[in-house]
């Protein structure tokens, strides 16, 4: 069974909403990285682990410097109140809670805040993988909203009951955020609180390995 | 007159033995020493260990081939070095490398990293860090070939693993400016494990866009002191695609 639900932009735009204005934020690959499209305009400051605060949007043209990119590998712009600094102390301000909101993509999520991301063991390397910096985002989070389709391709759930994959950290998901719904962890367990509409929350359990909790205030997806 | 300036970069690379250690900085394609690796190459070694920070190999694709087909590494430790892509990654040769055993992978998280190198520059043994508990790297390092246990301690009630100096024998670095005494500026994100590799190393090779004479970089706003770097080289400024894709 799969249910198309929300593309990735709007994903990306209801995750936009946990962000509040004078937030720092940084936005992992995948997903999350679309934030950035709905927050122009906003008092929100994106941190790159590159070594730079106050990122700015992707630049084109003459705009392009090699020398400036996102920890996406994207040419990015500056602005008036940019910061640059070395890697150790970016991850220094990640490590030690300065980041308000960490928004990251997921292989699979359960409902005890632990999520996998790092290493799919189909590529068949093993061991290891790309840790990049998502383990140091992890640790440091204050608020850590993970942003994934619902299923995988072939339509099994990525919200599951133990993760299969390596960890990449343990109970530290606050919400996610799928095409499906919008999800809270408690010490519950998973709360669906924001529903795609039409669809009723059987079909949202059908596609999620842990038994979720209802929210008696259900309501549609707010975008 | 202090003057670390090389003729050139084959010159600067002549003395590193085959089984060195060297930190190679950058961030994807961002501030790589993409000279100084091309002369390793040009200059023949064998069983280098690259202590990387963050995929500046695959920053460069051509370099990376160059350095497989040569055969000059034995070992490469990073936190992002295979490409996001499975099936781009299938027919890399580097990843080819690390699925048979040639070529050893070593990860870790890129904080950690970055104090691994920090505690070298520190003169530090070791570091306690929250990243990765509860995940393998708390355990042991991960590694394709000789997974090491690691040790962990609670302070204050909260768990850390330990993890150890991480000290190249070699750091060659990419600077947008440096003056004829070692004094290095940085460009933008550019910086990125640059100014940290440049001060754990043992030696320590600066490649540098733009040579000026000492008192050109203001001196508030010099990144890497001249005392952590024995020897420079200018180099040209490289255009390059702005991808790992």
């Amino acid at each position: 069974m799969k249910f198309e639900g929300l593309p990735r932009e709007m994903i990306a735009l209801r995750a936009s909403k946990e962000l509040k204005d004078g937030d720092y934020v940084n936005l992992g690959i995948g997903i999350p990285t679309l934030i950035s499209n709905w927050i122009e305009g906003r008092d929100i400051i994106l941190q790159s682990e590159i070594g730079m605060t106050k990122t700015g949007p992707l630049a084109f043209g003459d705009n392009v410097d090699q020398d400036l990119i996102n920890a996406s590998c994207q040419a990015v712009e500056g602005l008036p109140g940019t910061a640059y600094f070395d890697i150790v102390e970016s991850f220094g301000m990640i490590r030690s809670g300065y980041m308000d909101v960490i928004s990251m993509g997921a292989l699979q999520v359960n409902d005890k805040g632990d999520y996998a991301g790092w290493n799919n063991p189909a590529r068949g390397l093993g061991n290891v993988g790309n840790i990049g910096g998502s383990m140091d985002l992890c640790a440091g989070a204050n608020k850590l909203v993970i942003c994934m389709e619902h299923t995988t391709r072939d339509g099994q759930p990525k919200i599951v009951k133990e993760l299969s994959y390596p960890a990449t950290a343990k109970g530290k998901v606050n919400m996610v955020v799928t095409n499906l719904g919008v999800f809270e962890i408690t010490p519950q367990g998973m709360v669906l609180k924001e529903i795609y509409p039409g669809l009723t929350p059987e079909d949202v359990q059908s596609v999620t390995g842990p038994k979720l909790i209802i929210a008696p205030d259900l309501k549609e997806i707010e975008l | 007159m202090i003057d670390k300036v090389w003729k050139s970069a084959e010159e600067a690379v002549a003395d590193v033995p085959d089984g060195a250690t060297i930190a190679i900085p950058g961030f994807f394609v961002a501030g790589v020493p993409r000279t100084l690796l091309r002369a390793l190459v040009a200059k023949g070694v064998k069983d280098i260990t690259m202590a990387c920070g963050c995929g500046p190999l695959i920053g460069d694709p051509e370099l990376l081939d160059l350095l497989v087909k040569n055969k000059v590494m034995r070992k490469v430790i990073d936190s992002y070095s295979l490409y996001r892509s499975a099936s781009k990654g299938a027919q890399d040769p580097f990843e080819q490398a690390v699925r048979s055993g040639e070529i050893e992978l070593e990860v870790y998280p890129m904080g950690t990293l970055a104090e691994k190198y920090r505690a070298a520059a520190a003169g530090i043994a070791a570091v306690y860090t929250p990243t990765g508990i509860g995940s393998v790297v708390q355990e042991t390092t991960v590694d394709s070939k000789n997974p090491v246990k690691k040790e962990s301690r609670v302070f204050d009630g909260k768990e850390y693993v330990m993890e150890l100096a991480l000290k190249p024998d070699f750091a060659f670095v990419h600077a947008g400016t440096g003056d004829r005494e070692g004094n290095l500026q940085y460009r933008r994100t550019a910086r990125n494990f640059n100014s940290v590799m440049a001060a754990a190393a043992k030696i320590t090779i600066a490649e540098v866009e733009n040579l000026v004479e000492p008192g050109d970089i203001v001196p508030e706003f010099v990144h890497t002191p001249g005392v952590y770097v024995q020897r420079m080289v200018v180099v040209p400024r490289v255009t390059y695609a702005i991808t790992i894709d």
